[in-house]
């Protein structure tokens, strides 16, 4: 992945010291983190570090208590921000998939662009046909989420939140709740969405896949960004102590 | 060393071993409906009728005829009960829906006085509610420039349809509740308002959640309705008692309850076993 | 109760000013009636919550068993009591079964060897313990077969398994159940009124055929049965809440 133009403007996602408590914890304890647009991000890290938690604020899931975080320019903290625009541009998929189990696939793709962008139902159904064969799965599309396997699932979620047209997806540990055969074929799906242009944000335990793929890697440890970089650099050159223990224990 | 394998170790060995157990499992809810029970009930009552008939004195009917003799009007009792079981279900279910919506809304006062109003139902007992229905509601209104009367039986079902609106509001909470917070999660990432998420994926999974206690609540409300005898509505208890008192013999009294008794097993018990059979169905996840 | 009359005087103000007639307050007879129907709801509601009980743990006992036809039989009982009105099975048992239940007195007069009062406590119990038995069996399945493994393999027999390891467990997953339950019996008794048991509707009803006051009465009713139920209610989720155990969910 070539880093885009250096005379580039503003970064599609700029988040500046975020800080997020739940009661006495804190799991943000100052998060600085820039992605430009067409950037892959793999944030990687020990479980309980916030990760997840970090992408929630990114897309007003989950409020922050201090920071700043902009999408496009829109402050995301301010209290008069349109959850609902701001959503229109972020996608977001989950470890559980979370698919909507009493409609079939191909309806489940449809509904946010029926229900919350209002267009013509014959318009949707045509593009969320031609996402399903984009993700490998022409055929399932009157299956029921329970008719389909962890990775066929993954992958409708992820069509399904292509379908809104977002300009940058967040990808939350998408695999780690998929048997290791399943895994490859969700992978395959988002690397060809990195290599389309999409700009990405991938939590992930796949170092491998990290490697191969994203433009930058984040370490987090303990609610903050130990150190990042791109990932040749990252893997073999790594500075700080902690993030060497971290890579040691998995690779 | 201890087997749990019967027969193994306990077969091949003098010294002393410890016998295993296991938690028996009661049988499943429900004797089976099966051809063999249907002949014996046949027989049973074939008997029941041979023996009534053989006793019977000269002159006076025997318990078995007098019984048929009064089987239509019985069933025409029994019809109200079912009436009046099915409005108030029906009554209930739609305003518990409203309430239950109340329930699990974000504006404090819906949320607070939809809680006081389930609370208040579901803690009154349903004889007094009748009562306070029956005495306390106008014997007509006038709507429009209509006037509506409201008979005794009317006012009674408005008296059950309370309790059944209270349980239907938990119900609706409770499975609203039970829907995992992922797909909250997911519609509001794909930019679904709330009312939207509401009406589109989480009340329709509620439906399946809520069809067993539902099933069950309207059993309860069938069993229930006897008690408007209480209050004067002529349904198939009072005509009970009206044909006891009118017959006069103390040998039917044992008869005629467990007859009166048998209309509402015969109508209840599949209801139970249907609900236990969606129960097992939905419960596939 | 001389120094509560000022509050008795004020309800009689009430009533000489709004109208709103609650004799039960102010006049001492009407007070004293209402009351002793009071005390005869509670005593009727504790002593069927207890016999209730009592009656799901040996029923819950009797189908672990292994004759077939102890089973049968117990799953007889539990669907007849289920699938068929209470208040029919109170009038069956009261004036069906009641009317062989007779004997002379010394007066000569035939009166029930069994009073209504009785006949309600057996029937409600009959009938609240037909839930409790399938609530309790639940309990006991529920479970883990795992649980019952490990009792064995440490070396306990089956009676010292099921004290000390099962029923403290199945007690634990049957409260909420249980709980539902003992407050719809504690709601069920009120149809003892229609044998005549003097509880507290029953009482209501005779003062205000005497004294004309049906509203006032049916909301202090509504009131103070609602009260009740709601006490009861606190008093079992607090008793639940202190029997939670740490971090297991079952």
């Amino acid at each position: 992945m070539t880093s885009p133009a250096p005379e580039r403007d503003a970064p599609l996602i700029r988040m500046r010291d975020v800080v997020k408590k739940f009661g006495a914890t804190t799991i943000l304890d100052g998060i600085s983190l820039d992605v430009m647009k067409g950037q892959v991000i793999c944030i990687i890290g020990p479980s309980g570090a916030g990760k997840s938690t970090l992408l929630r604020c990114i897309n007003a899931l989950v409020p922050i208590d201090a920071g700043s975080i902009l999408v496009e320019g829109q402050e995301v903290n301010d209290p008069k921000l349109d959850k609902l625009a701001l959503r229109r541009k972020v996608g977001m998929v989950f470890q559980q998939y979370n698919l909507f189990p009493h409609r079939t696939a191909l309806a489940n793709i449809m509904m946010a662009p029926v229900h919350v962008l209002g267009r013509n139902r014959a318009e949707v159904e045509a593009e969320a046909r031609a996402l399903m064969r984009k993700v490998r799965l022409d055929g399932k599309e009157d299956a029921y989420p329970g008719e389909l396997s962890g990775g066929q699932q993954q992958r409708v979620a992820i069509a399904r939140s292509l379908a809104m047209q977002p300009d940058v997806m967040l990808f939350d540990e998408v695999t780690a709740a998929l048997d290791p055969e399943t895994v490859k074929e969700v992978l395959v799906t988002i690397r060809e969405l990195a290599e389309e242009g999409m700009t990405c944000v991938i939590v992930t335990h796949e170092m491998g896949f990290a490697r191969e793929v994203a433009d930058e890697i984040y370490f987090t440890d303990r609610g903050v960004v130990v150190e990042h970089g791109p990932p040749t650099d990252f893997f073999s050159n790594c500075r700080d102590e902690r993030t060497r223990r971290f890579l040691s224990q998995i690779l | 060393m201890t087997q749990s394998v019967a027969g193994s170790v306990a077969e091949r060995t003098d010294l002393p071993v410890l016998k295993p157990f296991r938690l028996t499992a009661a049988p499943r809810l429900g004797l089976p409906f099966t051809a063999q029970h249907g002949v014996l009930l046949v027989g049973a009552l074939a008997l029941a009728v041979f023996v009534g008939e053989a006793e019977a004195g000269p002159g006076v009917p025997s318990i078995p005829a007098t019984l048929l003799k009064w089987t239509p009007l019985l069933a025409q009792g029994f019809a109200l009960n079912i009436a009046m079981s099915m409005l108030a279900m029906a009554i209930g279910t739609v305003l518990g829906l409203a309430v239950g919506l109340g329930l699990i809304s974000l504006k404090w006062p819906v949320r607070a006085s939809s809680w006081l109003v389930t609370q208040f139902f579901r803690n009154a007992p349903w004889l007094v509610l009748l009562f306070y229905c029956v005495l306390l509601m106008p014997f007509e209104v006038r709507i429009g420039g209509v006037i509506v009367p409201l008979p005794g039986w009317l006012k009674a079902t408005a008296g059950l349809a309370l309790p059944v609106m209270a349980n239907v509001a938990e119900l609706v909470r409770g499975a609203v509740r039970s829907i995992p917070s992922g797909q909250w999660e997911a519609a509001e990432a794909l930019a679904f308002t709330r009312g939207q998420t509401l009406r589109l994926v989480i009340l329709p999974q509620c439906v399946k959640r809520m069809m067993p206690p539902w099933m069950n609540l309207y059993a309860i409300v069938v069993v229930a309705t006897p008690l408007t005898s209480i209050v004067g509505v002529s349904e198939a208890m009072t005509l009970t008692g009206d044909i006891l008192s009118s017959e006069g013999r103390s040998d039917l009294l044992v008869p005629m309850y467990l007859y009166l008794l048998t209309w509402f097993f015969l109508y209840c018990y599949p209801i139970a076993r249907a609900t236990v059979a969606v129960e097992r169905r939905f419960a596939v996840r | 109760m001389t120094d509560l009359q000022p509050l008795w005087n004020w309800f009689r103000w009430l009533y000489e000013t709004h109208g709103i007639k609650l004799t039960i307050f102010y006049d001492a007879f009407d007070r004293a009636r209402f009351f002793n129907g009071f005390l005869t709801s509670l005593w009727l509601m504790a002593l069927c919550i207890v016999a209730s009980v009592i009656i799901g743990i040996v029923g819950a006992w009797i189908q672990g068993s292994r004759s077939r036809f102890l089973q049968a039989l117990m799953e007889g009982y539990i669907q007849f009591f289920r699938n068929t009105p209470p208040l029919v099975q109170l009038y069956f048992f009261y004036f069906a079964l009641g009317s062989y239940l007779r004997m002379t007195s010394p007066s000569g007069i035939e009166v029930p060897i069994i009073t209504n009062f009785t006949w309600a406590v057996i029937c409600l119990s009959l009938y609240a313990g037909a839930f409790n038995v399938e609530i309790f069996r639940a309990g006991i399945e529920a479970v883990p077969k795992e649980t019952a493994e490990a009792a064995e393999a440490l070396g306990y027999n089956r009676l010292g398994a099921y004290l000390h390891v099962i029923l403290p467990l199945a007690f634990r997953i049957s409260l909420p159940a249980l709980n539902n339950n003992l407050v719809n019996l504690v709601k069920t008794t009120t149809i003892a009124y229609a044998i005549a048991v003097p509880e507290m509707l029953y009482v209501a009803n005779q003062i205000w055929s005497d004294e004309l006051n049906v509203t006032e009465m049916m909301n202090v009713l509504l009131i103070i049965y609602v009260a009740l139920v709601g006490a009861v209610v606190y008093v079992m989720g607090r008793w639940e809440r202190a029997m939670l155990i740490p971090g297991y969910t079952p």
